[in-house]
């Protein structure tokens, strides 16, 4: 396919966030959601309103932290039924940062994403604008994941040792858990009691613990892959080429299998390809997101490197729920970051932790 | 003796014709007509009554039903015409408050329609507990400060749709204050979970009040002019009708009614229940699909002018591909540009210069008015070839998306592009034309049911309490709207289940649908 030529601002160093890279930012942060992360539209209309009032939102990287400074991981948590309907509150935000500030003895001056995937990924940035803080280049996952503990700090080692959630009408609960499986599950206690929706705050993170413990560059990555998608004449090529992401088909849908196990929206998809890759026929594995590509009985991609499914024609995001019988699409996949590679990485994200009895082969991008 | 009064009138008002069909109880089409469409709408409505009249001679006494389609609701909100000024209160503060109401609508119809907005002291949660005490104070002092300045106030509170009350209370609230001719829209009548659509949906309800009234009192001095006695109805989005009465509350039911009603019409002259339908324009073609004789409804939030809603509407998927769809022959571009109406003049099989998409059907030897082209250069052939090759690929293409991996099921092709459709199309068991395809649209008008939704939230082990609750009020809806008690049933029933909530929860959207009541009262008038 032929490579396109990139607006010029992909090429510069993002150093703030304004009202004109939001729509770019959720096209992108859909991109990295893997088919999964829930919508981005109210979360985009939030974050654009939060910029038209407050400005730009300042956007550094984990080099440019200071010992002075504090980050705090933010992100939605609950029942997206419920998340359409009981949206969340103009103070929810400031109470919750207020305890977080009143629990680490001193200012938050930096918020992260907890994943950067879809609409958690965009939300902080709005947040940050109204709070007057900077924003951390950087997120938890680097994609989304379907687990509060599948994140790269619990990879390197990092210990979350408390939480601060705020619901709607005000109430703020501190949990101090002992590990991420008893935060998840305390957290999702304390969310139905508030209603079924939540902001959380964890993760407090110093410039010393964040280096080599967060996915870096990841909000960037994804402001300049929504550029490229909204600003190119050929938006599947632009939007590998940012990624540096391989197509592995272009094709049609002929076949959605989708079925509930444990609680999950398991299933997989096969496309048939068209064009220059008719005859070839690939099958994902989805599971909330998509967990695997496979072809003739051999793995192409396999989680945690980033597999995408996107519109052929527009370069869109397609999540595993909106994946229709006749959609034209193709197959992006690319490597992770190197942290998910680790032995502790992929025994929390690998694909034996999503119940497939498969040996992990990185992902180098080589397109078959 | 009392007369037969056996026959149907079906007027489609669209953006460029107004169509009329005469059905008697069998179905069968007695008369039709195609008038443009016309600014004040009533002059549209009356030439396309009046030919179809005409045509009956004797026979118009037989008439009692009038029924009415239109998108005259659709395009002014997207001309901006006529719009209402709505004052807006939401219940729910502090929830929902990082989220204005309105916010991400277009500025200049934000500003055209909203007279002021307030976010107060109410609403419910999930499991039906009280976000906060419903600030009574505050809805009077927020309508005393606007001193006047509106046409109608929407009132939409969280979870209202599961628990209704409180804006009812509202509503006899707004109405004490102001006194009860002051129109109150509230949002549960409006649209399903989903803050920002529901509310959206509700201002944009409250600011169709003057077009529902213009086009509905345009339908009664038509009738009245014409001297008929009938009972009027209007087409909504779900292929059924609503009463007067009911439309003039509800306008915004009608926005989807233009495809639903093709739809239904499709079915209904072609005798299938099940299929893919498309209907070809001169600009568009829109297909949906036809389940058990109804449209099958778009689970996805859809854009109103540019502001998202999430009210029932037909599941549409519309391509740029019509009979007047202009074909660049330097670069092989197929529209998205039309010549419109205007291809009697600028097509080429009519003497213009603008390759359209009629002109590559006839070059590839499709008769068309028994014209024919003038002489084409070979380039010229082969990009009108191409372009053809591309519109047909984009039809298969939507044709197979619809029909989510069914092969059996049949298309149906109506409307007056339908030549560009051709008769193989893979994804589908049989290509129908059926006869008066061009006027599918106000023929589905005329068959209509009356019907309509309600939605329920409940405990997964209250389930069936549930669905004979929101069963219950769906035909309750669906005999205001104008359903025989007697005959209406429950078409449709959907389930969502719930995530994060203490006990296994399920949302439950029921809907009900039934012939038109009988016409006792007025039947011996003659």
């Amino acid at each position: 396919m032929a490579q396109t030529r990139l607006p010029a601002r992909t090429s510069e160093r993002i150093t703030e966030i304004t009202i004109d890279d939001i729509a770019a930012f959720g096209a992108g942060a859909a991109i990295f959601g893997t088919g999964g992360g829930g919508a981005v539209y109210s979360a985009q209309l939030m974050v654009e309103n939060a910029l038209r009032e407050h400005g730009p939102v300042p956007l550094v990287t984990v080099d440019e932290l200071g010992p002075d400074d504090l980050v705090i991981l933010l992100s939605g948590i609950g029942a997206p039924t419920v998340g359409i309907e009981m949206l969340s509150a103009k103070n929810q935000v400031e109470d919750l940062v207020a305890e977080v500030e009143r629990l680490a003895g001193r200012p938050v001056t930096t918020v992260m994403a907890a994943e950067i995937g879809g609409g958690n990924g965009v939300q902080p940035v709005g947040w940050a604008a109204r709070l007057g803080l900077k924003v951390l280049d950087a997120d938890g996952m680097g994609r989304a994941f379907p687990d509060a503990a599948m994140v790269a700090m619990n990879v390197a080692g990092v210990p979350c040792e408390w939480a601060v959630l705020s619901d709607v009408v005000g109430n703020v609960s501190v949990m101090k858990t002992i590990d991420l499986h008893w935060l998840e599950r305390h957290a999702r206690a304390l969310t139905v009691s508030s209603g079924s929706i939540c902001i959380g705050a964890h993760y407090p993170l110093t410039a010393q613990t964040a280096r080599g413990a967060v996915i870096e560059g990841t909000v960037s990555a994804s402001i300049r892959v929504g550029h490229a998608l909204l600003s190119a004449s050929e938006p599947v090529a632009a939007v590998a080429d940012v990624l540096d992401a391989s197509v592995l088909l272009t094709g049609k849908i002929i076949d959605l299998d989708r079925r509930t196990v444990g609680g999950f929206a398991r299933g997989s998809v096969t496309i048939s390809g068209t064009g220059a890759d008719r005859g070839r026929l690939q099958r994902l594995e989805l599971q909330n997101e998509n967990l695997l590509v496979l072809e003739d009985g051999e793995v192409l991609a396999s989680v945690p490197d980033l597999i995408t499914i996107v519109d052929a024609e527009t370069g869109h995001a397609i999540t595993t729920e909106m994946l229709r019988f006749g959609q034209r699409v193709s197959v992006l996949a690319w490597a992770c970051d190197p942290i998910w590679r680790t032995p502790r990485g992929l025994e929390l994200a690998g694909p034996a932790a999503f119940g497939y009895d498969l040996p992990y082969a990185p992902f180098e991008g080589a397109a078959r | 003796m009392t007369a037969l009064r056996d026959l149907s009138i079906g007027v489609d008002v669209g953006g460029t014709n107004t169509d009329a069909v005469v059905l008697d109880e069998s179905g069968t089409v007695l008369a039709h007509t195609k008038r443009p469409t016309t600014d004040d709408v009533t002059g549209g409505i009356r030439a396309g009554i009046a030919d179809v009249l005409r045509a009956l001679g004797d026979d118009r006494s037989r008439v009692s039903r009038v029924m009415l389609g239109t998108t005259h609701a659709t395009n002014a909100i997207v001309a901006r015409r006529q719009l209402d000024r709505v004052a807006m209160i939401r219940l729910g503060a502090p929830a929902a408050t990082e989220y204005p109401p309105l916010i991400g609508w277009p500025r200049d119809l934000a500003d055209r329609v909203l007279a002021g907005s307030a976010m107060l002291g109410g609403g419910h949660m999930v499991d039906g507990t009280p976000i906060s005490p419903l600030d009574r104070d505050g809805i009077l002092r927020f309508l005393d400060s606007l001193e006047g300045a509106f046409d109608s106030v929407a009132v939409c509170g969280i979870f209202s749709p599961s628990s209704p009350d409180q804006e009812l209370e509202v509503e006899s609230l707004i109405h004490a204050h102001l006194g009860s001719d002051t129109p109150v829209f509230l949002s549960q009548d409006i649209g399903p979970d989903g803050l920002l659509e529901r509310e959206n949906a509700t201002v944009l309800n409250a600011a169709l009040r003057g077009v529902a009234y213009e086009v509905t009192n345009a339908l009664v001095s038509v009738v009245a002019e014409e001297g008929l006695d009938v009972a009027t109805f209007f087409a909504q989005n779900d292929g059924t009708l609503m009463t007067l009465d009911y439309a003039v509350r509800y306008p915004v039911l009608t926005i989807g009614s233009g495809p639903a009603n093709s739809i239904r019409g499709a079915a209904f002259l072609s005798g299938v229940e099940n299929a893919i339908v498309v209907d070809v324009g001169g600009t568009t073609s829109d297909l949906g699909v036809l389940v058990q004789g109804f449209p099958r409804e778009s689970t996805l939030p859809r854009e109103i002018g540019g502001v998202r809603t999430n009210f029932r509407m037909p599941d549409i998927l519309s391509l740029g591909i019509g009979g007047g769809t202009i074909i660049d022959p330097a670069t092989g571009a197929v529209g998205p540009g039309s010549v419109g109406h205007r291809i009697n003049t600028e097509g080429l099989l009519f003497g213009g210069s603008t390759p359209t998409l009629t002109d590559a059907a006839v070059a590839a030897g499709i008769d068309v008015a028994g014209r024919a082209l003038p002489k084409l250069s070979a380039a010229m052939r082969s990009a009108l070839g191409d372009a053809l090759g591309v519109a047909r690929d984009r039809v298969e293409e939507a044709v197979e998306r619809l029909s989510l991996g069914r092969v059996d099921l049949p298309l149906v092709v109506v409307g007056g592009g339908g030549f560009l459709v051709p008769d193989g199309i893979p994804g589908s068991s049989e290509v129908i034309r059926p006869a008066h395809g061009d006027v599918a649209n106000a023929v589905g008008a005329a068959i209509s049911l009356a019907g309509g939704r309600a939605e329920q939230i409940s405990d997964l082990d209250d389930r069936t309490a549930a669905i004979e609750a929101a069963s219950q009020a769906a035909i309750a809806k669906a005999i205001q709207a104008g359903a025989d008690p007697l005959q209406v049933a429950v078409v449709d029933v959907l389930e969502t289940s719930l995530t994060y909530t203490t006990r296994p929860t399920l949302k439950v959207s029921v809907k009900a649908a039934g012939p038109l009541s009988r016409l006792a009262a007025t039947a011996s008038a003659y």
